[in-house]
């Protein structure tokens, strides 16, 4: 039992961190119709965007966060602006490898401008682990989730009642009703690649605190496959629910199944899981079920 | 369009090479392939035998998203079925190379097939997530499945011979890997001339006029997927050949999207498109290469800047064709050849 509710714990903490970087990746899709396979390498970026500036700019991490978050939000918009405004209403392969290429690209400047080595982030937070009843959670844990849940908070009431979230949720209803009604559409697609991206960046400054940063940190960018098809493609508290629930499963298959199997489940579980969903249940928890007229 | 085509007869309008000039440029290549091995060194050799290898790779990744329109981000992993088959057959079952390769080829179709029954049930964005999972837990079955795969380390298969010629340096392999890849271009070709390929094209065009049309859509879906797995274990079964050994870390996500990114740069739907992206995608990285190499005497720590360079180079050559040149290398070099048919009677 104390081990399970350490599993458990353990899978909240990462849960929290899917959670957030599903986020990012629904806002786009809602907005834009884009699956961004990118979201991995800008979380990586975000990250080393912080990162520089705690240690080459000497800001305090509070500072730091909020560069990188602007950064990330340029970046975003350009991103949109110059790739995939041109692609916009092409066929679904372009705007997937379009994503792909960018990633690339973005693995590679990062390679180029911060060499491929692998650096600890200064340390931010208290070192004493934290005690929540019988569970022990480590501290490099505990506050990077604390931030990853204030971000998604955060996010999800930006969304729920600002004006601009408002003209978002509306152009991801009905794009030509809401151009219709006086809402700048284009600006709603650049607004919203640069709040995936704060939001991604937000997520690689939470991995990175807690383990360190490399240009290869993207490749957890993955992992919000499955967080998005188990929430529901569109759905953004589908993405909150479904990054706890994968990640609680993942280090339950990591705990229990890995002796059986000889290691690494922790990594497919989550893409077996995915599988299954999309034999049943192909827009997920929380998704619109698409139909198709004529 | 060329002015003067009449066809008088149906085989005329049924030739796969058309006209006259046509058949003498296939018959140069050919001859030209046919001497390259003997003039060529080790690793213009080594270099031909990839690009041979990746063509029917990719030939099978054209077939199923450029035109059938479904979108596989695990083309890799049916190369590997392939290739571990192919290496199974060579050193357990004792098999020869031409059986092997067959063997890789069935085996990939197989996986395809279970694979695709589920993922085709999804379309567009959904089924490019499902061929990515199908990516990783197979990636995670061929480091994991000791018995059969031989794990991490993998499986060293011995060269393949023929009537007592052991195929056992790059010049022998060179034959082939051309002979089955020129076999699988004639085939893909003229795919696409039947009722079978035309049904592909019609689903990728616009799945439900397909389906009215009369056109079982999973059906046609499912060969098309079982078509495109045939190719890339085919790949894999001749590469293990080429390589001599497979491990794992060979079939990575990052293949794969070499392959959409060969069949992107090429030219969706397009047979010589594949081809010419095949070639191009894999000398671009070299090119680059020799580039580093040549400035290493300026520049000491250029070699260091080489994997970040080649990682950013193949990101901006799949968003620059994307935006720009949409329909891949195939459509330019259509262009230059338009520009040549009335030159110099036109500006």
């Amino acid at each position: 039992m104390e081990d399970f509710l350490q599993m458990v714990a353990s899978g909240v903490v990462i849960g929290g961190i899917y959670a957030l970087i599903a986020m990012g990746f629904v806002v786009i899709y809602k907005a834009t119709g884009v699956i961004n396979f990118a979201t991995g390498e800008l979380m990586m970026l975000g990250a080393f965007f912080c990162f520089t500036g705690m240690t080459a700019a000497k800001f305090p991490f509070a500072a730091a966060l909020l560069a990188a978050a602007m950064g990330a939000a340029a970046l975003g918009a350009l991103v949109e602006r110059v790739v995939l405004r041109p692609l916009m209403g092409k066929a679904t392969i372009s705007v997937i490898m379009v994503t792909i290429g960018l990633s690339s690209i973005f693995k590679g400047a990062a390679q180029l401008v911060w060499s491929g080595d692998y650096r600890a982030f200064p340390p931010i937070f208290p070192r004493a682990p934290v005690r929540l009843g019988s569970v022990v959670l480590p501290s490099l844990q505990f506050y990077p989730f604390l931030i990853a849940l204030a971000s998604c908070a955060l996010i999800a009431l930006l969304f729920r009642f600002t004006r601009t979230g408002t003209a978002m949720r509306a152009t991801a209803d009905d794009p030509l009703a809401a151009f219709s009604m006086g809402i700048d559409i284009r600006r709603v697609f650049s607004l919203s690649w640069s709040l995936a991206a704060v939001t991604a960046a937000l997520s690689g400054v939470v991995i990175g605190t807690m383990g360190g940063i490399s240009p290869q940190l993207g490749a957890i960018g993955l992992k919000v496959f499955p967080v998005v098809i188990l929430g529901g493609l569109d759905s953004i508290g589908g993405a909150l629910l479904g990054g706890f629930l994968m990640g609680i499963l993942e280090n339950l298959a990591g705990g229990y199944l890995d002796p059986l199997v000889g290691g690494g489940i922790k990594e497919v579980a989550p893409f077996l899981v995915l599988v299954a969903i999309l034999m049943v249940r192909p827009y997920g928890l929380f998704g619109t079920r698409e139909i198709e007229r004529l | 369009m060329r002015i003067g085509d009449y066809k008088e007869t149906y085989a005329a309008d049924e030739a796969i090479f058309r006209t006259p000039a046509v058949r003498v440029w296939m018959g140069a290549l050919g001859a030209t392939m046919l001497v390259f091995p003997f003039v060529a060194g080790d690793y213009l050799l080594y270099l031909a035998n990839l690009i041979g290898v990746m063509i029917i790779g990719a030939l099978g990744l054209n077939i199923l998203t450029g035109f059938t329109g479904q979108i596989s981000l695990g083309h890799a992993v049916f190369v590997g079925v392939g290739s571990y088959a192919a290496a199974i057959g060579a050193t357990r079952l004792g098999l020869p190379f031409y059986l092997c390769i067959p063997l890789g080829g069935a085996a990939a179709c197989v996986a395809g097939t279970v694979i695709g029954v589920p993922s085709l049930r999804v379309k567009g964005l959904y089924l490019a997530i499902a061929t990515l999972s199908a990516q990783v837990i197979l990636e995670w079955v061929f480091s994991n499945w000791d018995s059969v795969t031989g794990g991490i380390r993998g499986i060293n298969v011995p060269p393949a011979t023929l009537s007592g010629v052991s195929l056992n340096t790059d010049f022998r392999v060179y034959f082939l890997i051309y002979a089955v890849t020129a076999a699988f271009t004639y085939f893909a070709r003229n795919l696409f001339r039947t009722r079978v390929g035309r049904a592909f094209i019609a689903i990728r065009d616009r799945d439900i006029s397909a389906e009215l049309m009369g056109i079982n859509l999973f059906r046609y879906k499912i060969l098309s997927f079982m078509v495109s797995s045939f190719y890339a274990g085919v790949a894999g079964a001749v590469w293990v050949y080429f390589a001599k050994v497979v491990t794992p870390e060979y079939f990575p996500l990052s293949l794969s999207i070499q392959f959409l990114a060969i069949v992107i740069v090429g030219g969706l739907g397009s047979i010589q498109g594949t081809i010419l992206g095949a070639i191009f995608m894999t000398l671009v990285p070299e090119l680059l290469k020799a580039g580093t190499e040549a400035v290493k005497p300026f520049f000491p720590d250029a070699m260091s800047y080489l994997f970040p360079l080649r990682d950013i180079l193949f990101g901006a050559l799949i968003v620059g064709f994307l935006i720009f040149e949409p329909h891949g290398l195939a459509e330019m070099w259509q262009r230059v050849k338009r520009y040549f048919a009335l030159w110099p009677f036109r500006s």
